[in-house]
């Protein structure tokens, strides 16, 4: 398995994504079935709404070996919650106070709003993020 | 370790995901995992054959967790549910992991990155499965009355549909009066029976029926409740306000008709007219056709306007039904004036099924077509005689040039969304690139929608010619009524849950809730948060709020989120 990887997988920020069923799911999905490309070291989780993570999972994830955490919002078109965003917005504040803490850099966390329709949107962001990331260093330092 | 026996099927998804992802290696990389017990890979997962190769394995082998690798869960979550379901296995221990939508088509660049990934998603799959635990679905039970929004040919075809099948139903037309835009057609194909009078009918079947509640000049304009319960309020004239409860909302709201900006074929100036214009002027006249006084002769049709554009502009989609209307539009002013002249201009002719008998009936009536690429399309003009002058450069005559004079220019144009956003509001519908209301899956699941028991039907989820409509419009009676004359439905039990050893009763998670789902109840002795299991809608809102970590979100818990953490970070080498 490992001498067939691309020297270039290997170096790729390992992104893990919290998602939601029902909105940004289907957006990723998209993504997928209309054959746009990102990179490989990111993965997905996909939950009922992202007001739903609890922040600790975030830390954990950097902590144990991801570089970034990116949570594809359902934001206004969140059907459980009418404050969804708000709700998200406080989790992620919550998240950060705990990354300063532990000494990760702010932006290895980013939230965005991502619709049932918005493969290009994801597309585009995730690739930013893993730049950013990707000139940030490991998570993991020495 | 785990105590749990799994097995885990990779699908091949004929070449969908195997072509990207090496899935023999992948198997071998997942078949040790702990709790595995079976690990095969399969040409196609959801064939027969290999679902009832699964349903022996868990017999057999008294697997206690089932996990499958393949497309999206949207897809096939309750087809592998179902397996696990006649197999005696608890449905709520299967996982499924998507490497299809997520994996080898995303990364159809990179195979090597593609394999390494699908095993890191199947050993999240495999850990979190290693932690479910049997649930049994909520039931709540069903109104038997279905909201059909829109009584054009789709919703009133609909209403008589439910109706036989004994449900009350609610129909709604924001128009003066229903029929839609079949109301307005004239004779049509393939039965020579004209719109107005199918809609006649129709509507006198509406009326027959006691069951059938027709408003017109009305709206829906709130929406509350959940799939087989829903409290819904139509405004009626602009003013009353008619509450009333229904299981299903049926939404056929129609289609517009694509207009053409100022100038675009010369669409504005005198002779330059739509399709819809062309059809109502050939439907209102007796003997031979006149446009303003003047007698028609020459009719050229341009195709595609407005359809097919560029990717990156608003309509890149084909509307399916134009190429159709415009040769029975011909064949139908050919039978009023049988000496006219006509000439189509197209990209490209699709008169898809039995309308290819009307295309060849017309090119024998000497009704001529003239190809015209679409990177040099037709040029009109007005010209001196008052005629309008048309250029185009014909594909099928080795580009030729041919200058038409024509009493008349037709635009072929398409359907386009209507404005609907209040109504997209109400109910929260996703809509797609093209502007249409969005179904789970075009083939799959053609009427559902992600918004459980509101179904589409007819032109608002994408241009359909009138039968087509039809048909959709049954598609979504069926899937409505199969839910509602169950009496009940199953939601998931994937519900908010409080482990009463760390609850201390601080009220957050209570407030936390818009559903007023979380109360309070005695636990040895003292209060602890209690939540409803019928009210709570399993969105995890309150798990984060609790201060002590005390609420889970079943199907998504802290243990299991993070071993799926942990197992998408193992090496892989």
């Amino acid at each position: 398995m490992a001498e067939k990887m691309s020297a270039k997988d290997k170096d790729l920020p390992k992104i893990l994504v919290f998602s939601t069923n029902n909105i940004s799911d289907p957006g990723i999905d998209l993504a997928g079935s209309s054959h746009m490309h990102y990179p490989p070291s990111v993965v997905v989780l996909s939950m009922p709404c992202t007001s739903g993570i609890k922040p600790e999972w975030i830390l954990y994830a950097l902590e144990k070996g991801f570089d970034g955490v990116f949570i594809a919002a359902d934001g206004e078109e969140c059907a459980y919650l009418s404050d969804c965003t708000e709700r998200s917005g406080k989790i992620v504040a919550r998240a950060q106070e705990m990354l300063q803490e532990k000494g990760f850099e702010p932006q290895r966390l980013r939230m965005s709003a991502i619709c049932s329709v918005c493969a290009e949107p994801f597309t585009n962001q995730i690739k930013e993020f893993s730049e950013t990331l990707q000139n940030l260093g490991s998570a993991r330092k020495g | 370790m785990s105590n749990k026996k799994i097995g885990v099927y990779i699908c091949h998804c004929g070449g969908n995901i195997s072509d990207y992802v090496d899935v023999e290696k992948v198997r071998e990389a997942v078949a040790g995992e702990p709790g595995v017990e079976v690990a095969k890979t399969a040409m196609f997962t959801c064939s027969d054959a290999t679902q009832q190769e699964m349903l022996e394995d868990i017999r057999e082998k008294n697997l206690d967790g089932l996990v499958v690798a393949s497309c999206s869960p949207k897809l096939h979550l309750f087809t592998f549910r179902g397996v696990a379901k006649r197999a005696g296995l608890n449905p709520y221990q299967y996982t499924q992991v998507n490497v299809r939508e997520q994996c080898s088509w995303t990364h159809t660049d990179d195979p090597a990155g593609a394999t390494e990934k699908a095993i890191r998603l199947i050993r999240a799959g495999i850990a979190r499965t290693n932690l479910t635990e049997p649930l049994e679905p909520i039931v709540v039970n069903t109104v038997p009355a279905v909201l059909v929004v829109g009584a054009g040919i789709a919703g009133l075809r609909a209403a008589v549909g439910l109706a036989d099948l004994g449900l009350s139903v609610w129909l709604v037309e924001k128009a003066a009066s229903p029929g839609g835009w079949v109301a307005g057609f004239g004779k049509m194909y393939p039965y020579d029976r004209s719109g107005s009078d199918l809609i006649s009918q129709l509507t006198a079947e509406v009326k027959k029926r006691n069951n059938i509640t027709l408003f017109t000049n009305a709206e829906l304009v709130e929406k509350s409740g959940s799939i087989g319960d829903f409290n819904v309020v139509i405004r009626v004239n602009g003013g009353e306000e008619i509450k009333a409860n229904v299981g299903a909302v049926i939404v056929a709201a129609g289609f517009d008709a694509y207009q053409p900006g100022d100038g675009e074929y010369g669409y504005g100036t005198d002779g330059v007219l739509t399709l819809p214009e062309f059809k109502a002027l050939v439907d209102s006249s007796d003997g031979r056709l006149m446009y303003q006084g003047r007698e028609v002769k020459d009719v050229v049709y341009i195709y595609c306007v407005g359809s097919r554009q560029p990717e990156g502009e608003d309509r890149t989609y084909c509307s399916r039904y134009c190429c159709n209307a415009a040769v029975h539009a011909a064949l139908t002013a050919l039978e009023k004036d049988p000496g006219l002249h006509q000439f189509h201009l197209f990209r490209d002719i699709r008169t898809y099924g039995k309308f290819e008998l009307l295309y060849n009936q017309s090119r024998e009536m000497g009704v001529r077509y003239l190809k015209f690429d679409e990177n040099e399309p037709p040029v009109v003009e007005k010209d001196a005689a008052g005629k309008v002058k048309v250029t185009v450069k014909d594909l099928l005559t080795y580009s030729e040039e041919v200058e038409i004079r024509a009493d008349l220019v037709v635009l072929v144009t398409g359907m386009v969304p209507r404005e609907n956003s209040g109504l997209t509001d109400v109910l929260k519908l996703p809509v797609g690139r093209d502007g249409f209301f969005n179904e789970i899956h075009p083939k799959l699941r053609p009427v559902e929608t992600v918004v459980d028991g509101v179904f589409i039907c007819g032109t608002c989820q994408g241009p359909k010619n009138s039968a087509e409509s039809v048909a959709s419009a049954l598609a979504a009676v069926t899937q409505s009524a199969s839910i509602l004359k169950k009496g009940y439905v199953e939601l998931e039990p994937l519900i908010a849950a409080v482990n009463p050893e760390l609850c201390q009763w601080c009220g957050e998670c209570a407030q936390s809730c818009p559903y007023t789902a979380i109360g309070k109840e005695q636990y040895q002795g003292r209060e602890v948060a209690a939540v409803n299991r019928a009210v709570c809608k399993g969105c995890g809102g309150c798990a984060p709020v609790c201060p002590r970590n005390a609420i889970d979100l079943k199907g998504y818990t802290d243990a299991q989120v993070r071993s799926m953490i942990d197992a998408f970070l193992k090496e892989t080498g």
